[in-house]
């Protein structure tokens, strides 16, 4: 019985952090988000350097054949550096999707490449996964597109889309692709890359080799777990940054760490976001060795890291008084990365009737 | 990251499993704030023999012996959770004096009174805090002043729980009124029979009188009955003190309460809805089933470091605060679910759970407040996890 990480496990996450220390520093970050730069290019190449891209990806692929809990910790890592580059579509959704419901020819058209870096893929399945807006949707009609689908998830860099139709099929579709418009969206968080795909009868290929529910579900459960650990890094910088601020700024002739009503509400920022990572362990673990609880056990992770993080980033902003209010700060960066987390894939509310139906405690 | 027991592991549990089922029809039904029974004495005296109870205290001190092994102590702990069988005698004569005993007794206290303490023979009590020393627990003012061979004791004790039932104390007073606070304090040990101790039950808001006053007067107590030297006794208690934070804010309870709100809201109706149906009172319950989920799987990671011997710092300093919370929203949520039902009490008709949900939903109130404050433990995890300065000393007057 061994509840932790492995050390291969914590050499690799401080690799990547040690790493985005270096690039991914908040000027950079800033650059990036004032440019709308979909991809921060040089650091996307140290990630690259790293294996990042390809880390779940078969090594007969040119990956590393790594599990979920490895991902959930580079996720963490990229929370916590506010990384501005694509992960969440592009190394975990849609090489899952590929490798679980792919052909052969897809797989080999398209995993090295992922996980290579010279490609990158979006997911557009938020009609699916957090329920469709404004007639949001994607009709499949003998291999072709209509509709359109929302929120789709490391969009601006993407070559290829993975989009799950209305009746729960999944396909893959060029981003070059004819009659395909994209749609560049603005949201709160410029540190990733949100856009909507317009579909007009857009040729499309359907990932029809497996179990498409199953791997729908394993996409979404995965998506999951990775906005869960990466609110839990984003969550657990605010806090380490609250805490030096609190330790460095003076008034009343002493520095307000030692005020009670300020080491208070860090201790409970702590006490809140520090239980979640064994939530989001346990999430990623089951992803991998325990199926039958993975979807109940993302779900929790999803909601309640989105729960504990609001708490955090709202009270982390509080502690560093008028200056976590402005931009040259740059603490909303992170602020910004955990309201958006809290979004994507199903809200908390959302996520949780799921939970509940999950387990028969309401109807579908 | 592996979840599974190891054969060895597995084996024992078994162990576990063929002594529960060979003697689990023998269990006595559990026991409030009294004196044990002498059916639980009996049962006591099986689990010391087969390494259930006492497992790790030497036997030379009546204990049964077995090498600290964290796994083994939480499989016992599990096997006897589900099988809904008490474990051995705690209380706070042998979760907190006779770990005390073993790291800081001399041999002749130790061979005295461990083992009539793990029998249960011998039932004590905590004479710690006072009317005016409550978190700042050193401040005591409880007075003991030499007279020839013996300490004589006056002044007040209060949050002494079994303190009614109790044969000894053990108990925190001032020997050395001229140093400072933490320097002048003695741990000793005395009979409740001695003249001059007053017991008084102190009825808390639950109704019940879950504590008691203790009052000295001119008490005389032997000053070979201490333990550790003079003016050592802050330290001695200090021992202890991190045995009773470890008690508080169990995971393994939370989880137990949980499936019973579930099984209460899926049972009760309001309007011929179940419980369970009300979107409202269903979202609370997914809220806090991630917070049980989390702090179980806290509880495994703490685990796992104290398998290897490691200090999981501020991951272990959060677990009174959060436990006991959560706990405690816990029985809010039934409350809540009941409604005009979820505030029934004592032996009204159409009392459920014997209105246990509003005693524990107050009761848990005392275990946020007790045990270190909730604002003590905030203290603690912002200096001693997050490393921030202490409040500043208030200048002397």
């Amino acid at each position: 019985m061994e509840f932790g990480l492995s050390e291969d496990q914590r050499l690799m996450q401080d690799s990547v952090n040690r790493t985005l220390e270096k690039v991914s520093a908040l000027e950079r970050v800033r650059k990036a988000a004032d440019a709308r730069e979909a991809r921060a290019q040089d650091i996307w190449l140290a990630l690259v350097e790293l294996g990042v891209p390809g880390m779940l990806i078969g090594e007969e692929h040119g990956g590393m054949g790594l599990k979920l809990l490895d991902a959930a910790l580079v996720a963490e890592a990229l929370g916590r550096h506010v990384a501005p580059v694509p992960f969440i579509a592009s190394t975990v959704m849609a090489p899952l999707a590929i490798m679980s419901a792919g052909a052969a020819r897809q797989q080999e058209t398209w995993l090295p490449k992922l996980a290579s870096g010279e490609a990158v893929a979006g997911v557009a399945i938020s009609e699916r996964a957090a329920g469709a807006r404004e007639g949001g949707g994607v009709t499949a009609s003998e291999g072709k597109l209509s509709g359109k689908a929302l929120f789709v998830l490391d969009f601006g860099a993407a070559d290829v889309f993975i989009v799950a139709d209305k009746a729960g099929g999944l396909h893959l579709v060029d981003a070059g692709a004819r009659g395909l418009t994209r749609v560049q969206l603005t949201t709160i968080d410029l540190t990733r890359s949100i856009g909507e795909l317009q579909f007009d009868n857009v040729a499309a290929e359907p990932l029809a080799s497996g179990d498409g529910k199953l791997a729908f579900r394993r996409m979404l459960d995965a998506g999951r777990v990775m906005l869960a650990a990466d609110t839990l890094g984003a969550g657990w910088m605010m806090i380490d940054k609250a805490v030096a601020y609190a330790k460095e700024r003076k008034q009343f002739g002493r520095v307000i760490g030692s005020f009670q009503a300020v080491k208070h509400m860090c201790a409970e920022m702590a006490a809140e976001l520090e239980p979640g990572r064994s939530l989001v362990w346990y999430a990623a673990h089951a992803f991998d060795e325990l199926p039958d609880e993975a979807p109940l056990m993302a779900a929790h992770a999803k909601a309640h890291l989105s729960e504990v993080g609001r708490f955090v980033a709202r009270t982390a902003t509080e502690v560093h008084g008028g200056m976590g209010f402005t931009d040259l700060l740059g603490l909303h960066y992170w602020f910004k990365r955990i309201g958006l987390d809290r979004q994507l894939l199903g809200s908390p509310e959302r996520v949780r009737h799921e939970a509940a139906v999950m387990q028969g405690w309401a109807a579908d | 990251m592996d979840l599974a027991y190891s054969p060895e592991y597995q084996s024992f549990r078994d162990e576990v499993r063929g002594f529960i089922a060979r003697h689990g029809k023998d269990a006595p039904r559990r026991f409030g704030l009294s004196r044990p029974s002498s059916e639980y004495l009996a049962w006591q005296k099986l689990l010391i023999a087969n390494g259930y109870a006492a497992r790790t205290i030497p036997k030379q001190y009546g204990g049964y012996g077995a090498k600290p092994d964290i796994l083994q102590s939480r499989i016992i702990a599990e096997e006897f959770a589900n099988a809904g069988l008490p474990t051995g005698l705690s209380g706070q004569g042998i979760s907190m004096f006779v770990p005390t005993l073993l790291e800081l007794g001399t041999e002749e206290q130790k061979k005295k009174w461990i083992e009539p303490t793990l029998k249960g023979e011998v039932v004590w009590c905590q004479g710690y805090s006072e009317p005016g020393s409550g978190s700042d627990l050193a401040s005591l003012q409880t007075k003991a002043h030499e007279d020839g061979d013996d300490f004589v004791i006056n002044g007040q004790k209060i949050w002494t729980s079994t303190a009614h039932a109790a044969d000894m104390i053990f108990c925190l007073v001032r020997t050395e009124p001229d140093k400072p606070k933490h320097e002048g304090i003695s741990y000793l040990i005395f009979s409740m029979k001695t003249p001059g101790i007053e017991v008084r039950p102190l009825t808390t808001m639950t109704g019940h009188a879950e504590f008691n006053e203790v009052f000295f007067t001119d008490v005389r107590v032997p000053k070979t009955q201490i333990v550790g030297g003079r003016g050592q006794g802050w330290f001695v208690a200090n021992a202890t003190l991190k045995h009773e934070r470890g008690m508080l804010g169990d995971p393994n309870q939370a989880g137990t309460r949980l499936k019973e709100i579930v099984g209460l809201m899926q049972k009760e109706t309001l309007d011929g809805q179940r419980l369970i149906d009300n979107p409202l009172f269903r979202d609370r319950l997914l809220q806090l089933q991630a917070r049980v989920l989390a702090m179980q799987f806290h509880g495994l990671r703490l685990l796992t470091a104290a398998t290897k011997g490691e200090d999981a710092g501020l991951a272990r300093l959060i677990v009174k605060l959060q436990g006991c919370e959560l706990n405690h929203q816990l029985a809010a949520l039934a409350i809540d679910a009941l409604g005009e039902l979820g505030v029934l009490y004592g032996d009204s008709p159409h009392l459920r759970a014997d209105g246990s949900w509003q005693h524990r939903y107050m009761f848990d109130l005392g275990l946020i407040i007790g045990g270190g404050t909730a604002q003590i433990q905030k203290n603690i995890i912002s200096e001693r996890g997050l490393n921030m300065p202490r409040e500043p000393k208030p200048a002397k007057v």
